[in-house]
């Protein structure tokens, strides 16, 4: 099996194991990433939610926000890992189809 | 380190787009000039793999979470203009469709994750590793030393990013208009993080792949005389 072939199975072992990043912080109950902090986490951290970030914050509607099934937020780990392992493969998926075309249009021919 | 929507004020997020501009153009100059056709699929991996390894957030206990970023392992194994390519389709994937780094910051976000975490690491790799045999462990330390300065001079970045805000915008009674932190407290808490633990996530993940590259595919941590070929 050539190298990249196993790389390309690295990254599958990769997408399904994913869900650690889920569990890992709720284990030892840690919140957001600094900075990264949703109107009602920032409310209570300074008291006011700032009035440009809350006009901001809801520019964009993602199609999966958080590397979940919209309206699966309050379900539990259980549910959420199967999204974040759909969320990375789909991920993975988009971002190879992105790059071969990018890569074809960029790299040099016959070489 | 990925910042959303509403913490950089519109100045700040025009300046970083119009400062990703040339960058990007330069990245597709470059990479066109180098890039093999049979590179591509290495390259593909190399953003995808940044792409899945920024999922595993790693939690500092009862505090906040971070995250690796892989950028110095693709600018090892294709250079850090290809990095830079590979890392912003990730972010840029990342925030359109999982809402992870807001709209406005994609600019911001390539910088420092697409710019300057690949071009810190590669060349503090290609510092400490200088001529020193591909199989060599010094190799292998200088790859995650790579990851782990690279990481840290990212989130020193993202840090005055987020800091200068509250400088920058305000209202008259004094209230942040965006994100509502300083230097004194932003910069702090975002290299603190990743010198204490994110970046040994970096340091690990650089590190071992290319342990293993040198066993299984040498070639391909030499990617200066491959293009030289």
């Amino acid at each position: 099996m050539t190298t990249v072939k196993k790389l390309w199975i690295g990254l599958g072992v990769l997408a399904i194991a994913s869900p650690i990043g889920l569990y890992l912080p709720d284990k030892f109950k840690a919140g957001a990433a600094w900075g990264e902090w949703g109107a009602d986490e920032m409310k209570e951290l300074v008291g006011y939610v700032p009035a440009g970030l809350e006009k901001l914050s809801s520019l964009w509607n993602a199609v999966m926000p958080d590397y979940a099934f919209k309206g699966w937020e309050e379900k539990g780990l259980g549910h959420l890992s199967l999204a974040y392992v759909v969320s990375a493969l789909m991920g993975i998926a988009i971002i190879t189809g992105v790059m071969l075309l990018l890569g074809k249009l960029l790299a040099r021919k016959g070489s | 380190m990925h910042i959303p929507d509403g913490y950089l004020g519109p100045a700040t997020c025009g300046v970083f787009y119009a400062g990703m501009v040339p960058l990007w153009a330069r990245a597709a100059q470059q990479v066109k000039r180098t890039l093999k056709a049979k590179q591509v699929p290495l390259m593909a991996i190399g953003a995808a793999f940044s792409f899945v390894i920024m999922m595993f957030n790693v939690p500092i206990p009862g505090g906040t979470t971070g995250h690796a970023v892989g950028a110095v392992l693709v600018a090892i194994l294709l250079g850090p203009w290809a990095a830079c390519i590979a890392v912003s389709v990730a972010l840029v994937i990342q925030a359109l469709l999982f809402g992870d780094g807001g709209i406005s910051a994609i600019g911001a976000n390539c910088f420092n994750m697409a710019f300057v975490l690949p071009f810190v690491g590669y060349y503090t790799y290609k510092l400490i590793s200088g001529n020193s045999a591909i199989a060599s462990f010094r190799r292998v330390a200088a790859a995650g030393i790579g990851g782990y300065v690279g990481l840290a001079v990212a989130a020193l970045c993202a840090g005055t990013e987020f800091g200068l805000q509250p400088l920058l915008h305000h209202t008259a009674s004094g209230q942040a208009l965006y994100c509502p932190y300083g230097l004194k407290i932003a910069v702090p808490a975002m290299v603190g993080g990743h010198l204490l633990v994110f970046g040994w996530v970096e340091l690990l993940a650089t590190a071992l792949v290319v342990k293993y590259l040198q066993k299984a595919e040498p070639a391909l941590l030499q990617p200066e005389t491959e293009a030289a070929q």
